[in-house]
């Protein structure tokens, strides 16, 4: 048995927020496979939780009127990965969902759990990164709109204020619109593993030229980063292979690896390299560029 | 909707959902996990006790359908939802054509990961799609077997997807 006083389940996100204003100790919980898991292992004793599992329409991806996609926090990564409009318009997205866990865990695990959780392994934080996403926060008072760069705060801290629940995803139709992209996973086990390394690409290529091009990483410091220098170089360069080497040698700038059990500070910055290499290669691929060696 | 628990007394809730076509109600503590009540309650032992945090998928049910581990989802959350474990699967002693295949192809040893894998290739050959030999793999993926490895489990699910498309195939429309 789970170690919970209580259980908190509105039915509306009004209804949340009002709960969530006048106890801000309880602990939120979406898909359950992170708070439930750490809840096994002894952390979140005595918790109350407040699930947003009965509160309807927060899991849907809808396109707006002015071509942002938006992706309600709850929807669950085997939706993401399956849902036309991912396909159609962000399928890096969909490539970075169906690598997160297995498909039991896709099947209930949702995209504003896995960032609200604050890993900087999760799967989907580096490439919202990469595409320029925003996030919606609501409290009872109102809402704010916030990159998603904004959001990380440390190693499992993200910017949510007391009483604020994440309720979308958006990634504006310049996030997205004309971009070919590529998410890497470097993991031991292609299932049920976290990232060693995650990275994330996309780019927009004209005349075989990088018009623009955007590289979030995943684990490579303590939260999930943007790799600027890469990026500021690539605009306006002709796609080469030599022109993708320093583009992965600069995406290098914003890490700060360092050692654990699952790999060293140098075996962490070779993979960057190399993944970064393989990631934009092929991002261009799918852009439309060439870049043969 | 607000289930206080107040020092030490339970927190308890009504709950009423579907298990193998029965409509079950019963009461529940909040803390007890889907997998608790089917296993320690209403005696569906089919349903495995593994690592208790979602990696093994021993645990795994068929939630409205879709294969969930029942072992980090709260049994709070199963109201109202039409669940299947593999108690429902076999009609009157006969095995499904998915349990057929298992059997077929030796996809069973010591049978702890069965009842999971059983249910995840069933939802699978629910969903009407056609899976390629990666697909496959990767919609068992989130399933341990300690046994022996995962061949056979592979050529089992790709019997009963191939079946089922033919049976699917020769039905008249």
């Amino acid at each position: 048995m789970f170690d919970i006083c209580e259980l908190c389940e509105p039915e509306t996100l009004a209804e949340a927020k009002a709960i969530y204003a006048a106890n801000p100790e309880l602990k939120v919980i979406a898909g359950g496979t992170d708070v439930l898991i750490r809840m096994q292992h002894g952390s979140l004793a005595g918790a109350g939780l407040l699930s947003l599992r009965c509160i309807p329409h927060l899991d849907e991806i809808q396109l707006l009127a002015d071509g942002t996609l938006s992706i309600g926090a709850m929807a669950p990564f085997t939706r993401i990965f399956e849902h036309e409009l991912i396909r159609k318009l962000v399928p890096v997205l969909g490539e970075a969902s169906v690598s997160m866990g297995g498909p039991q865990v896709r099947n209930v695990a949702t995209i504003g759990g896995n960032l609200c959780n604050g890993a900087v392994s999760a799967d989907s934080a580096s490439t919202l990164f990469a595409l320029d996403a925003l996030l919606k926060l609501e409290t009872a008072e109102g809402e704010r709109i916030i990159p998603m760069r904004d959001f990380y705060a440390g190693p499992g801290k993200v910017n949510l204020l007391p009483g604020e629940l994440l309720v979308a995803i958006l990634i504006p139709r310049e996030g997205y619109e004309g971009m070919g992209g590529h998410y890497i996973k470097f993991a031991p086990r292609k299932a049920m593993d976290i990232a060693t390394l995650g990275v994330a690409v996309v780019c927009k290529i004209r005349e075989n030229r990088f018009v623009e091009l955007r590289i979030g990483l995943g684990v490579a410091a303590p939260v999930p980063v943007r790799c600027f220098e890469a990026e500021d170089y690539a605009k306006g360069r002709e796609v080469t292979w030599e022109c993708v080497q320093e583009i992965a040698r600069l995406a290098l700038k914003p890490a700060k690896a360092r050692s654990s059990w699952r790999a060293s500070k140098d075996y962490r910055e070779h993979l960057i390299e190399v993944l970064a290499q393989r990631a934009v290669a092929e991002a261009v691929k799918r852009g439309g560029g060439c870049c043969a060696n | 909707m607000l289930t206080k628990n107040a020092a030490g007394v339970k927190a308890r809730k009504r709950l009423c959902m579907t298990v193998n076509g029965r409509a079950v109600e019963i009461e529940i503590d909040i803390r007890e996990s889907l997998l608790d009540v089917l296993r320690d309650r209403l005696q569906f032992t089919g349903v495995k006790q593994g690592c208790s945090v979602g990696e093994c998928g021993a645990c795994t049910v068929l939630i409205d359908g879709t294969p969930m581990n029942s072992c980090i989802y709260l049994a709070a959350w199963a109201h109202g939802k039409t669940i299947t474990t593999i108690e429902g699967l076999a009609q009157d002693g006969l095995l499904t054509p998915v349990q057929e295949a298992f059997v077929d192809e030796g996809a069973i040893q010591c049978g702890f990961c069965t009842p999971g894998v059983v249910l995840s290739t069933t939802a699978m050959v629910d969903s009407g799609k056609s899976f390629t030999h990666d697909e496959v793999r990767r919609e068992l993926s989130g399933h341990l077997c300690r046994c022996t490895g995962y061949q056979k489990i592979v050529d089992a699910a790709e019997r009963a997807l191939r079946e089922a498309a033919t049976a699917a195939d020769e039905s008249p429309v």
